[in-house]
């Protein structure tokens, strides 16, 4: 689809290839992303979604024989994030992630939120003070914790926990927030609520979702890229992908022929 | 009405098959009453012969020709000074060999030899540790006969039990905790040392307990590298009143430990005597499980706020 149309872009991916040593995960993909928009990434397991996805935070340097080939071009510096000069942790200072299963640290609910600041060296107490309720209020959690800030995180229900790990990545203020299928371990109410606060957030930043739940794409999204193979098979606007499918994969996934 | 043919086969068939399981309680029941009975009638008979000997001056004495007079002062500060040697040289030593093996080093044939190499070593048996710390503290670093070449001895004796409970510790942590802190922007080092390292403590302690239970017991390797059986005197005091306040004297003494003080006393033909090693075994058993119920209140401490 012609990027006139996206408005501004916060990141751009071309060519990128990726390899787990030999195997190659990920094959030329090229990727508009929408400012301070959701897009989301959709297709059947194993077509590279989360792989593509953890490319945008580097996550794929912690484990050694993997390679990435083309760029992620970060907007507005145009900075390529993949460029084997950029230290993976800068790129991970500029791009948050909420992962598959809450992931919250066996620390206090406060800790927690404050991790992000700790790491970089944030310590003054009324800044953090600032930011960790900032950040709860930003991920919908405030009201729920408010009174019990040092309890353990652990003590929190899986929604909750959930939005704390959001209020995590959020407090670090972050360009990008990547999603990996971040309700596919909540039952359905939780997971209403973390898709309401997720389409709430696009206000404040850009939104990279993985999610195997069609629905949940439709819901939330802008704009949409179905994957298969490890390849982008279509990109466009969410309400076009799921209304009038211009490939005839695309339209099998949606309708539901295989998955 | 009676249950048809086939019921009956089954329920005859069911009773055969469950046999096995109350045949195996019996023999399971009296392995495990082997081991209690054999220790609680080692522990019993031990308290026996030795709870009457034991009083202040049991503790407060130097060892003596007369049984009657003899004590344990300078064994139990010997073995005191001892194990706080070893703790403090295994103790980080261990972690940091584990850490470095489990986050740092690159996974290839080396670093799985080096592995292989580690659980070999745990079961050495420790007079070959004593032969080795002879000639390498002793002789060659010149450390002597003395409390800190002992605490060497014992230390490197416990590091592969260290070093392998660290590793196991370390790989129970799931990855995703990992990922979350880089995620968030950190380094190696804040991830290995806010988060794996913490989170691994308590089955890092059960591993320290492991190796420091061990190392208080150990005589073979004490002997060989010479410590005394016969010391009438403390080491020197680690407090002074005078400015620096603090001394290192202590760890060039010459010392004696727990067991070798009952090897001592065992070896002798007076029945005194051995009411005396009685006596001074119940006090090194207290002692080791002291040291543990130290260890399991501190890993329960930090166990307590981890479920994964």
């Amino acid at each position: 689809m012609p990027q006139a149309a996206m408005g501004t872009l916060k990141a751009e991916v071309k060519d990128l290839n990726f390899y787990y040593g030999n195997y190659q995960a990920l094959k030329s993909i090229n990727l508009p992303v929408a400012d301070k928009q959701i897009t989301a990434l959709i297709g059947p397991s194993g077509c590279g979604k989360s792989t593509f996805l953890r490319c945008f935070n580097r996550m794929h340097d912690l484990y050694a024989g993997n390679r990435y080939e083309g760029e992620i071009g970060l907007h507005p510096d145009g900075v390529n994030i993949l460029s084997p000069k950029i230290d993976p942790i800068e790129v991970r200072m500029r791009i948050g992630m909420v992962f598959q299963k809450p992931n919250p640290f066996p620390k206090s609910i406060y800790e927690n939120v404050a991790y992000g600041l700790r790491v970089r060296g944030v310590n003054k107490r009324r800044i953090l003070d600032e930011k960790v309720e900032q950040a709860l209020r930003g991920a919908a959690l405030w009201n729920e914790v408010k009174d019990r800030l040092n309890n353990l995180a652990f003590n929190l229900s899986g929604g909750q926990q959930q939005r704390l790990c959001i209020a995590r990545a959020l407090a670090t203020d972050p360009e990008i927030i990547l999603f990996d299928e971040p309700t596919s371990a909540l039952d359905p109410i939780a997971t209403a609520s973390i898709e309401e606060l997720i389409a709430e957030l696009k206000e404040q930043v850009t939104i990279l979702i993985v999610t195997h739940n069609m629905q949940q794409a439709a819901r939330v999204s802008s704009y949409t890229a179905f994957m298969h193979l490890g390849e982008v098979v279509e990109f466009g606007e969410t309400g076009g992908i799921f209304t009038n499918p211009s490939k005839k994969q695309t339209e099998d996934y949606i309708t539901g022929r295989y998955g | 009405m009676a249950p048809d043919k086939g019921v009956q086969v089954m329920r005859a068939m069911i009773a055969r098959r469950k046999r096995w399981d109350v045949i195996f309680a019996v023999v399971g029941l009296l392995s495990m009453l082997c081991g209690v009975v054999a220790l609680v009638a080692l522990i019993g008979s031990m308290a026996m012969e030795g709870v009457p000997r034991l009083s202040w001056d049991f503790f407060s004495s130097f060892p003596s020709r007369h049984a009657d007079k003899a004590g344990i002062l300078s064994a139990w500060v010997g073995t005191t000074l001892v194990m706080l040697v070893t703790a403090l040289t295994a103790v980080p030593l261990g972690i940091a060999a584990g850490v470095y093996l489990e986050e740092y080093a690159a996974k290839n044939w080396i670093t799985d030899l080096i592995e292989i190499n580690v659980t070999n070593l745990a079961g050495v048996p420790s007079i070959i540790y004593g032969l080795l710390a002879l000639g390498l503290f002793v002789y060659q670093l010149d450390l002597g006969q003395s409390i800190v070449a002992a605490g060497l001895t014992l230390a490197i004796l416990i590091l592969p039990v260290v070093i392998v409970a660290t590793r196991e510790a370390i790989r129970s942590i799931p990855g995703t905790i990992r990922e979350g802190a880089f995620a968030l922007g950190a380094t190696k080092w804040q991830t290995v040392s806010q988060h794996v390292v913490p989170y691994s403590m308590a089955g890092i302690l059960t591993g320290v307990i492991i190796g420091l239970s061990r190392a208080i017991g150990e005589t073979a390797p004490i002997i060989t590298i010479g410590a005394l059986t016969y010391i009438a005197f403390l080491p020197d005091s680690p407090i002074k009143s005078e400015f620096p306040y603090v001394s290192f004297e202590w760890l060039s003494s010459a010392f004696t430990v727990m067991p070798i003080q009952m090897f001592n006393w065992v070896s002798r033909p007076q029945e005194a005597f051995h009411v005396n090693a009685a006596a001074a075994g119940l006090v090194l058993i207290v002692m080791t499980l002291l040291m543990n119920a130290l260890a399991i209140f501190i890993r329960y401490h930090f166990r307590k706020r981890i479920k994964w």
